[in-house]
């Protein structure tokens, strides 16, 4: 019996989640809303089963995240009897921070990093888990599975822990912390797959239909509440469109796709020609720019 | 899933080769490839061609540096199967990342320039690769763009090759011509070196075999975690790291050796009836004996061995050196315990291969020592089994991984002795004595007043009827330590030897004054660990003397002749002295007489009951 690509990762996503959660004080998943936390949510439940989840979940919530991921979030936290801390830059909130007045890139530091520390420092948590995989981008293919954060949450990538065989250093200091990537070496393609065999529930925005659409320097941006300025003459025009990633609805573009089923995805994802992260606008945002808001203690 | 490690030198192409590789069997999408133009133009060194070579250096600080600072982990997929590749740089730091990239790698990649041919770092590149059990290496002998395409090139370097590759035990070696820069022979064979017959470096990994067949091996089974959700369920949460298990065998769990059966494999999707090697599960045991992670469970035959003392080969990657008679944390599978290495056996130099005498062990070097352990920990030889021979060591003070080791075998000394029970204990010693048993240990400069202080609270003891002994460091230095120098190793071996003798004498049911520089902090927590693991209470104090005023007095010329460089290592000069961070008791040592001093010392032991009045 050899085990296939699936088993062997999803084995190696559990036998980290529980080197981590063996050895952490007060564990922390980070839940996203999107297919990697939904994955990862499921990897954790298996790994300690039939106990319950040995830790909470934390949604850093910028307000800007699409309705239905709302609506999903909290469908998911019932049905599941999960624990969910949600946590909002209540400063960033009383100055009124968006995407559209300040720019992508103020908005992400000050509602997502700035907010992410603070929920960090707030519940003590001193391992966080996180869905990142090393093939979404550059400087993620050179960041450990266990990834060390000093006491100011800021990863230095020219002194990082080397990681041998499977033995995980998981010591620091009061007040360090790590963040653990169980998807690390996961592939978009293998997430897909994984949830088509698991059958595990996703945000129905992964799935083509017809959205309200406008277009802005080449993104597909879907008009998700009223909060949207419109300009002048610009009216939102219905296109079969889906999302490949999720984020804050106003930063995320959308791509016009058929797939209406998760194996529709599958497919499209094998034959696909351009990364997943294209349609993310934060990325975008300078060179290096992943790079720079990882030191600065983004995930 | 195929494991691979690329190594070779900063000139040798291996960014271009796997960018090219990465291409050429469609692993760069349209819009990474149109950042790879952008950055190509702003960094690239291919003029209006596309650099591949930045598609590996992921980093800011690497592209505009035009250098690899990290290892890289990238995935190729072909119809055959995944690969999960680790990119190394070559140069800095070249043996910490090639180790770290070969300990999982099933194969390597090592690139050659042809116009060089097998250089000194391309031998080292094999001797690792072999070391850390990588049994299949594809060499690469690339730029045959620039070597003419010359045959009679590649011949010479092939011969040179293989002969090395038999001389490292390295089983099967595959030397290909290639050049990345046009691809030839990488994907496709290309039509300029029609001489050329073999495979193409793709149809080489495509053929390669997973190195350690680890479900053949013998049952492995690191305990990570027990799973306790209610009364009735008790399960230990591991991963097959060897060989097979069924529902219903008998194993053993070690160090203990208690034997009992498998009475589930449980999964959320259902019980299994076997879990091979890979596979992560939760095990449940017929009888309700006592098992906690770091435990390690084992078929009946061929089980591990168990000892608490090995010898092994130790890679080193601290910025500070490996000292013999330092502790460090070593995790061994899910165990964590504390280790110390002796002082090295010897150092390889991995140009030459030859032992070099050792007293340490430098970022990056490799040597042999013994390793003792504070408990027995079941383990194989890493030649047996990678995933039960190789542990890593962990810094005490700053949490960094600073070494990694491969296990030979035990030793048998420990074996054999046992410790023998002594009915009358140290607490009766002492209560003969009408005392209680301490050691109190002044760390400090020399010339820092640690000997005088020493000297006034022992005589006040004395006096008072107690049974003492004072520690001099001088003194020992005459005879316990005459054999030791102040280098960094020596200095570590003498705090340790002060610190079981003080420890030999507590025992007895004296006190026990030191009077001992003590440098580092490390070794002093190793001194009080060891005291107060025999139950006997720890006093540090730290005489603060400061330096100035230590060499003003320089009581016995040291100082002076330090400073005329006659005397190497000095503690405060040219060694370092790390300041205590919690000593019970901080005596100044530079303002007002010695007497007031030992005061302050014999208040805090009254206060603290370890004398009377």
């Amino acid at each position: 019996m050899t085990l296939g690509i699936l088993q062997r990762l999803e084995a190696e996503a559990i036998h980290i989640l529980r080197e981590a959660v063996a050895e952490a004080a007060n564990p922390v998943m980070l839940y996203s809303v999107g297919k990697d936390s939904a994955v990862l949510l499921h990897l954790a439940q298996k790994a300690f089963f039939p106990g319950k989840l040995p830790f909470p979940l934390l949604h850093v919530d910028t307000t800007w995240k699409f309705r239905e991921m709302y609506a999903f979030r909290d469908q998911t936290a019932r049905e599941q009897g999960l624990d969910l801390r949600v946590h909002t830059n209540a400063e960033g909130l009383a100055k009124g921070i968006n995407p559209f007045t300040h720019g992508s890139a103020v908005h992400t530091d000050i509602m997502k990093t700035q907010g992410l520390k603070q929920a960090l420092d707030q519940y003590g948590f001193d391992v966080a888990f996180g869905g990142a995989r090393r093939d979404e981008e550059k400087s993620r293919a050179k960041e450990r599975i266990f990834s060390f954060r000093s006491a100011m949450h800021r990863w230095d990538p020219k002194r990082q822990r080397p990681e041998l065989w499977r033995l995980y250093n998981v010591r620091k200091n009061k007040g360090e912390s790590l963040r653990v990537f169980p998807l690390s070496d996961w592939t978009e393609l293998d997430v897909w797959r994984y949830i088509e065999l698991e059958r595990i529930p996703v945000v129905p925005l992964y799935f083509a239909k017809p959205r309200p659409i406008v277009e802005r320097d080449g993104a597909l941006i879907m008009v998700d509440d009223e909060r949207m300025p419109l300009a002048a003459g610009e009216a939102p025009e219905l296109r079969t469109v889906r999302f490949r990633t999720l984020g804050c609805y106003p930063l995320t573009g959308a791509v016009e796709s058929d797939a209406r089923t998760v194996a529709d995805i599958v497919n499209e994802v094998r034959a696909a020609r351009v990364s997943e992260r294209q349609g993310r606008v934060i990325d975008h945002d300078g060179a290096a720019s992943m790079e720079k808001k990882k030191q600065e203690g983004y995930f | 899933m195929l494991r691979v490690v690329i190594c070779g030198g900063v000139d040798d192409g291996k960014s271009t080769l796997l960018g090219r590789l990465l291409y050429e069997t469609d692993g760069i999408l349209d819009d990474q490839l149109a950042a790879l133009a952008t950055d190509s133009g702003r960094y690239g060194t291919q003029g209006a061609n596309l650099d591949f070579a930045l598609l590996a250096d992921g980093l800011a600080a690497e592209r505009e540096q035009g250098i690899t600072i990290d290892v890289a982990y990238r995935y190729l997929s072909t119809p055959r199967r995944r690969y999960l590749i680790a990119d190394t740089p070559g140069h800095e730091q070249y043996t910490r990342n090639m180790v770290t990239g070969a300990s999982t790698a099933d194969l390597a990649v090592i690139l050659v320039d042809a116009r060089s041919g097998l250089l000194v770092q391309t031998r080292r590149h094999f001797y690792l690769a072999a070391l850390m059990g990588v049994r299949q290496v594809v060499l690469a002998v690339n730029k045959m763009d620039l070597a003419g395409y010359s045959e009679e090139t590649f011949r010479k370097i092939e011969k040179d090759a293989l002969a090395f590759a038999a001389r490292v035990n390295v089983a099967q070696a595959a030397v290909i011509p290639v050049s990345a820069l046009t691809g030839d022979n990488l994907v496709a064979a290309g039509d300029r070196m029609p001489w050329y017959a073999g495979p193409t470096v793709l149809a080489a990994l495509e053929a390669a075999s997973t190195a350690q067949r680890s479900e053949e091996l013998p049952f492995r089974y690191p305990v990570q975690w027990v799973n306790r959700p209610n009364s009735e369920f008790r399960g230990y949460a591991g991963s097959v790291a060897s060989g097979r298990v069924c529902a219903g065998d008998r194993v053993r769990v070690y160090p203990a050796g208690r034997e009992t059966t498998v009475e589930r494999i449980v999964t959320r999707d259902a019980d299994l009836p076997e879990a091979v090697a890979g596979q992560s599960v939760t095990l449940t045991l017929a009888d309700n004996i006592d098992v906690s992670r770091g435990d390690l469970i084992a078929g009946l035959a061929d089980g591990p061995e168990v000892a608490d003392q090995f010898e092994a080969t130790v890679v080193w990657m601290g910025d500070e050196p490996m000292l013999g008679g330092r502790g460090y944390l070593m995790k061994l599978g899910t165990a964590t315990v504390t280790a110390v290495p002796g002082a090295p056996k010897f150092r390889v130099d991995t140009d030459t291969f030859e032992h070099l005498a050792a007293k340490s062990l430098a970022a990056n070097e490799i040597g042999v020592c013994n390793l003792s352990l504070d408990r027995a920990l079941a383990f194989d030889s890493y030649a047996a089994n990678r995933a039960t021979g190789g542990f890593i060591l962990i810094d005490r003070l700053t949490n960094d991984t600073v070494g990694a080791g491969l296990l030979h075998f035990a030793l048998r000394r420990a074996h054999n002795i046992h410790l023998q029970h002594v009915d009358v204990d140290h607490a009766a010693r002492a209560r003969q004595k009408g005392q209680a048993p301490a050691v109190i240990w002044l760390t400090g400069l020399s010339g820092a007043g640690k000997s005088t202080i020493a000297n006034l609270v022992d005589r006040a003891l004395y006096a008072q009827g107690k049974h003492t002994y004072l520690l001099d460091g001088d003194n020992v230095r005459h005879g316990l330590s005459r054999d030791l120098g102040f280098t960094a190793a020596d200095r570590v071996e003498n705090v340790r030897r002060v610190a079981e003798v003080a420890k030999l004498m507590a025992d007895a049911g004296l006190i026990v004054l030191v009077s001992l520089i003590s440098p580092y902090r490390l070794e002093r927590r190793m001194a009080r660990e060891l005291v107060e693991g025999g139950g006997v209470r720890f006093v540090e104090v730290f005489v603060d003397t400061p330096l100035a005023e230590a060499e003003r007095r320089d009581p016995k010329g040291l100082y002076r002749k330090a400073r005329r460089g006659e005397l190497a290592n000095f503690t405060g000069i040219d060694s370092p002295y790390e300041v205590p961070e919690a000593a019970e008791v901080r005596l100044d040592g530079g303002a007002g007489p010695p007497g007031a001093a030992a005061e302050t010392l014999l208040e805090f032991l009254v206060s603290e009951k370890i004398i009377g009045r």
